[in-house]
């Protein structure tokens, strides 16, 4: 996005600062060849931003520099970075950098009629030319007001200097401190009017924040919103976060979410990767540990996560999850999981959005965890919070990371809504509640929205073991929705009227049987009976025939016996 | 006009440096000559030093301002910038006479 930007103005030529997010916030850097303005008040970290300007210059596009300072003796600037991990006497040696300290010491001067700064040319043109320098840093050169008289000479000795800064084609940041009503307090806007960036540090909530504005920027665009921005031991990082549109990609990758029955409810494939998945509930329901599992389960692909936690150390964390039978620390040995543990009240909303912002960067993460969202809420600012949320999620999107939040919620509240009005940026949520029946505390489960695949409309009663978050159904009959003893009882109850009802059954088939066996002797003795009286009465059949043929036998035997003719 | 705070013996090192032949440069030149002439008449030495050949000598005395007078010696070190052409002021900066 940011490149098709940069393409699409190439007509003002630009220089990159090198430093991180300024580049995108201006489109590509600052104006080349010509003075910029970085005004605000003490300790908002100008000097810092001047002199990393130089020394990535100088490090990373070969473009040695001239910082030439008001304030600061070299010796102090090159203390002050140092801390930053700028080693100025090496580029020093390297001619990559020169440091020319300026020292003016009004008592020792006296004004004794017109004058110039033609000197100040002669020693700047002199260390330019010494090391090809493309750029130039002039910090702060308003106090040549406080130690030169005569402020009409200086004025125009300065337009002078400026087009003369110009004509010589270096890219050079002057700084200034905030005046009263000015940008600065010599009106140096006035003639540096290319490109104004202010620089702020504010308290608010007691807790501070320092931010970025690019006032003006003739012939560029530019973000014009106040970027936050921090200081830490890699120099000025920016996030112009807000500037990030919609336009990242869908992916159709299925990454599941470590506990197998909750993939199920998610038509058996779990999270889309780089969706935001919201976790909601009342206290102790469980929503850490299905963090955890969700991480346990991306190190097991290898995949790197990030867990950013608010309320409990990492070391807590590890514990806690090793009661419920997952091992954390393997993971954080192989570098594959990193927890960023801060209390939200640490720093700003700004600041803690900054910080999650560098610190994804740097780990490259796959999964992000942030648990729980609740602790950024003080007070009325939970717009700011919605915004800071909503730019986080958009960030994770169009880097293709998974993320995981957590938010407690101090009631049972109503479907569909939540503390902090986030779930339209959420593409999954988990609700998870409990409920109090007979005496005792039940965590159910449900999804309340799965973007762009089926999901389960089921409650699910969830189960912390020694091994885990189990997922399982809920008792739903006549008596409502029955979990923990509750449900163990009805499912007992249930269970002991099926076997009764078998026993039931059991005992007819044997009567059953019984009976046919009684038939079946019947049935033999009756067929015993028949088999005797047959065999009887086919005794008798034989006797009678053999009876006749005797009779026969004996007529036939008395008639020749008779001689009978 | 001779003031009593300075040591007769004293001798005065005065550097002027300038930035070529610029009318300024030139009038501070005459200026210093004639002041030095009238009030230490013998016991000053000048050297001028054109920042146009040596840009280099700049940043040994810090010099900003052009044309600049810096006297080296007696110390301490005074600057006095601009053309030299208010000769009172010139005074007080070469501390020959306190303001009144």
């Amino acid at each position: 996005m940011a490149n098709t930007a940069l393409k699409a103005r190439e007509k003002l030529p630009k220089s990159l600062t090198g430093i991180q997010g300024l580049d995108e916030i201006t489109e590509g850097g600052l104006p080349k060849g010509r003075p910029t303005l970085v005004c605000g008040s003490a300790g908002c970290g100008k000097t810092l931003l001047a002199m990393e300007f130089l020394v990535r210059g100088a490090t990373q596009f070969n473009e040695p520099g001239v910082f030439m300072a008001f304030e600061e003796t070299a010796k102090d600037l090159t203390q002050n970075v140092a801390s930053l991990g700028f080693d100025l006497d090496a580029l020093v040696a390297d001619k990559k950098i020169v440091l020319d300290f300026v020292y003016i010491e009004r008592s020792e001067i006296e004004e004794t009629g017109e004058y110039d700064l033609e000197g100040l040319f002669i020693r700047l043109g002199q260390s330019i030319d010494s090391i090809g320098a493309k750029r130039v840093v002039l910090d702060t050169i308003e106090s040549l007001f406080a130690g030169l008289p005569n402020p009409l000479i200086l004025r125009a000795e300065l337009r002078r200097l400026f087009r003369w800064l110009k004509e010589k084609g270096v890219t050079a940041i002057i700084t200034g401190e905030r005046g009263e009503e000015t940008l600065t307090r010599q009106g140096l806007e006035e003639y540096i009017s290319d490109c104004v960036i202010v620089l702020d540090h504010r308290v608010k909530d007691q807790t501070s924040s320092r931010r970025l504005r690019v006032v003006k920027y003739r012939g560029s665009t530019h973000g014009t919103n106040e970027y936050p921005f921090l200081i830490d031991e890699d120099g000025i990082s920016i996030v112009p976060v807000t500037s990030l549109g919609l336009g990242h990609n869908a992916s159709m990758d299925r990454i599941p979410s470590g506990i197998s029955r909750l993939d199920t409810m998610m038509g058996g494939k779990g999270f889309f990767r780089g969706s935001t998945v919201l976790i909601s509930g009342t206290a102790g329901t469980g929503k850490s540990s299905i963090c955890a599992h969700f991480v346990d389960a991306a190190c097991r692909r290898g995949e790197r996560a990030l867990y950013f936690s608010f309320e409990e150390s990492p070391s807590q964390i590890i514990r806690n999850m090793r009661s419920v039978g997952i091992d954390l620390e393997q993971w954080v040995k192989k570098g594959l999981l990193y927890f960023q543990a801060t209390r939200p009240a640490f720093a700003g909303l700004e600041m803690q959005l900054t910080m999650m912002h560098k610190a994804t960067i740097k780990f490259d993460p796959q999964v992000v965890i942030v648990d729980p969202l609740n602790g950024f809420i003080t007070g009325d600012n939970i717009i700011d919070v919605k915004s800071m949320l909503l730019r986080l999620a958009d960030f994770l999107k169009t880097k293709q990371i998974s993320s995981m939040f957590t938010q407690l919620m101090s009631s049972n509240v109503a479907h569909g809504t939540s503390e902090i009005a986030i779930s339209s940026m959420i593409d999954t949520w988990l609700v998870m509640h409990d409920i109090e029946i007979s005496g005792e505390r039940n965590r159910c489960l449900y999804i309340t929205k799965s973007r762009g695949m089926a999901h389960s409309n089921q409650v699910r009663e969830c189960l912390i073991t020694d091994h885990g978050v189990e997922l399982c159904e809920v008792y739903v009959g006549a008596g409502g929705v029955l979990t923990g003893s509750a449900r163990i009882a009805q499912e007992a109850q249930e269970l002991a009227l099926t076997l009764t009802r078998k026993q039931e059954v059991e005992r007819r088939q044997i009567e059953i049987e019984s009976r046919r066996k009684a038939l079946e002797a019947k049935v033999a003795a009756l067929r015993a009976e028949f088999g005797v009286q047959e065999a009887e009465l086919m005794k008798i059949i034989t006797q009678e025939q053999a009876q006749a043929s005797q009779l026969l036998t004996g007529r036939l035997e008395m008639g020749l016996s008779r001689s009978a003719d | 006009m001779e003031t009593k705070l300075t040591e007769p013996k004293e001798v005065y090192v005065l550097r002027l440096y300038v930035a070529g032949q610029t009318p300024k440069c030139m009038m501070a030149f005459v200026n210093l000559k004639k002041i030095c002439e009238e009030h230490l008449a013998g016991k000053y030495q000048i050297e001028v030093i054109d920042l146009l050949e040596n840009p280099m000598l700049a940043s040994g005395d810090r010099i900003l301002a052009i044309p600049t007078l810096v006297r080296k010696l007696p110390e301490p070190v005074r600057k006095i910038i601009g053309d030299l052409s208010n000769t009172e002021r010139v005074l007080i900066g070469l501390d020959l006479k306190r303001i009144k």
